[in-house]
């Protein structure tokens, strides 16, 4: 029997993890913020119909950046995982922390025991009751799993885009504010001007009751954004 | 979260359900058991009475009475058998109360689910049908009397109409144009709707009218509740319109009936 060749546990994680990130660099970024009356998120989508952000639970939200048909089976992965667990228990009892961990859980599998990481980044968030703070996971193509607060973003320049909302976000913004914040985040980090139709918006507002999610619509946006930069 | 990633789990939470957590899914029938009487027995079960369903000029109203009965006993006075089923439909469900509840919360469940899933929900026709689907599944309790028979409206959105559909034990489904009820006080409703309902009813006529016929129930059928001014329990209804679905509040629902018995005193 031929031996394999050897290869050190360090040079393979590190080849996967340089793999994974080519892969997710190449995808663009997506922005949540927390936000007076709930939490939004800002995704960069040409396509109307392709969804970057979904619904999960009453007030559990998904982002995912990266490959996408990776990030959609981890979607429904994380739909089926929040229905189970609410019809069985109850629905308060449902929360993005244990979501998170088991998204963490089955990505960080992945990444070690299969041969092709997830080239994926995604971002659970949950809108708090009245009073209470919202909750932002950021999980990565590894399984490493960072709590956010206030502002998370997830994706390719990632890093640049946390480094200029750290010094521009506030707590207590409008709806307004937050997106007109979120869009000059994305058109800093992409160096070019962003259209609103290639947006993809959506927000867990606090005060609905029962399913928080709701998408903004294009029209929706225009008259929340008004005439930017890219659209002149 | 490993089993949740395996391709082919399709978008039925029923599915899901089956295929991951069997354990879990609602199965009441008694394997082994004689068929004919569950080892229960019939009357030995909580039982959901009377249940009904009308058009009017916005959509359709949706109501039913509060109590279970179990035998010649009262189970429950406060019973809920009406169930919003999502932002356009809604669901009243006679017979056993278990599987009944059960069957209304798997069912508010799987609509969200697939909604969730494919990122559109289903067609109002497909919503029917899947109702169908689980009523059959249940078939194997029913035979052995934990009967569950729901009434199922909702405005097509397509078609800019409300709609009323009942089944039978097997899952058969068929559509009703103009009224239905069921449960044991629901021939005694019927016979009250034939005589109240006609066509573009307003509001306030088609409020009176299902109180009317829940009352006219109760009066005949000993398993249904009227309106109990004493405790404050009344009938629930809930209307379902093209903007979506509105519970009628208690104040006015008590406002209603006490007409209808007021109506009943001076006649008597």
């Amino acid at each position: 029997m031929p031996i394999p060749y050897y290869v050190s546990p360090e040079v393979l994680m590190q080849d996967k993890a340089e793999y994974a990130r080519k892969g997710i660099a190449k995808g663009r970024s997506i922005i949540a913020l927390e936000y007076a009356d709930g939490v939004v998120l800002v995704a960069e989508n040409p396509s109307a119909s392709l969804n970057k952000l979904s619904e999960i639970y009453d007030q559990i939200a998904f982002a995912g950046a990266g490959q996408y048909n990776e990030f959609e089976n981890l979607r429904k992965a994380g739909i089926r995982y929040a229905d189970l667990k609410g019809y069985a228990y109850g629905r308060e009892d449902v929360t993005a922390k244990s979501l998170a961990n088991a998204y963490s859980q089955t990505i960080a599998t992945i990444f070690s025991q299969e041969m092709k990481p997830l080239e994926v980044e995604i971002l659970v968030a949950e809108v708090g009751d009245a009073g209470l703070p919202s909750e932002m996971y950021r999980i990565q193509f590894d399984g490493s799993i960072i709590d956010e607060r206030g502002c998370a973003a997830i994706g390719g320049q990632a890093e640049e885009l946390k480094q200029f909302l750290r010094d521009k976000y506030e707590a207590g913004l409008s709806l307004e504010g937050a997106l007109e914040l979120a869009r000059r985040a994305l058109e800093a980090g992409a160096s070019q001007k962003t259209k609103a139709q290639h947006l993809e918006v959506a927000v867990l507002e606090r005060s609905r009751p029962g399913r928080k999610f709701r998408r903004i619509t294009s029209a929706e946006l225009n008259g929340l954004l008004g005439p930017g930069e890219g659209d002149r | 979260m490993k089993p949740f990633l395996e391709p082919g789990l399709g978008s039925s939470f029923t599915g899901l359900l089956a295929r991951c957590e069997p354990g879990m899914f609602p199965r009441f029938a008694l394997e082994g058991a004689e068929g004919g009487a569950h080892p229960l027995g019939i009357t030995e079960a909580p039982h959901g009475t009377t249940i009904l369903a009308l058009q009017y000029r916005e959509g359709v109203v949706i109501a039913g009475d509060r109590q279970a009965t179990e035998g010649f006993q009262v189970a429950h006075r406060r019973i809920e058998k009406v169930y919003k089923a999502d932002d356009h439909s809604a669901i009243a469900i006679a017979g056993a109360a278990g599987p009944c509840l059960e069957m209304a919360k798997l069912y508010q469940t799987e609509l969200a689910h697939y909604e969730k899933l494919e990122g559109v929900g289903l067609s109002l026709e497909g919503k029917a049908n899947k109702l169908a689907q689980m009523i059959r599944m249940n078939l194997p309790a029913a035979l052995q009397g934990l009967v569950v028979i729901p009434i199922f409206v909702g405005y097509d959105l397509r078609a800019g109409c409300g709609k009323i559909f009942k089944y039978d034990v097997t899952g058969g489904r068929y559509e009703e144009t103009d009224f239905y009820a069921t449960g044991s006080g629901g021939k005694d409703a019927r016979a009250a709707l034939k005589r109240l309902f006609r066509p573009e009813l307003d509001e306030a006529e088609v409020l009176r009218a299902a109180l009317e016929a829940l009352v006219d129930a109760a009066e005949e059928d000993v398993g249904t509740a009227g309106p109990d001014f004493v405790r404050g329990i009344f009938p629930t209804v809930k209307l379902v319109r093209r903007d979506g679905i509105t519970d009628v509040p208690d104040a006015r629902v008590r406002e209603v009936c006490q007409q209808v018995v007021e109506a009943r005193r001076r006649a008597a």
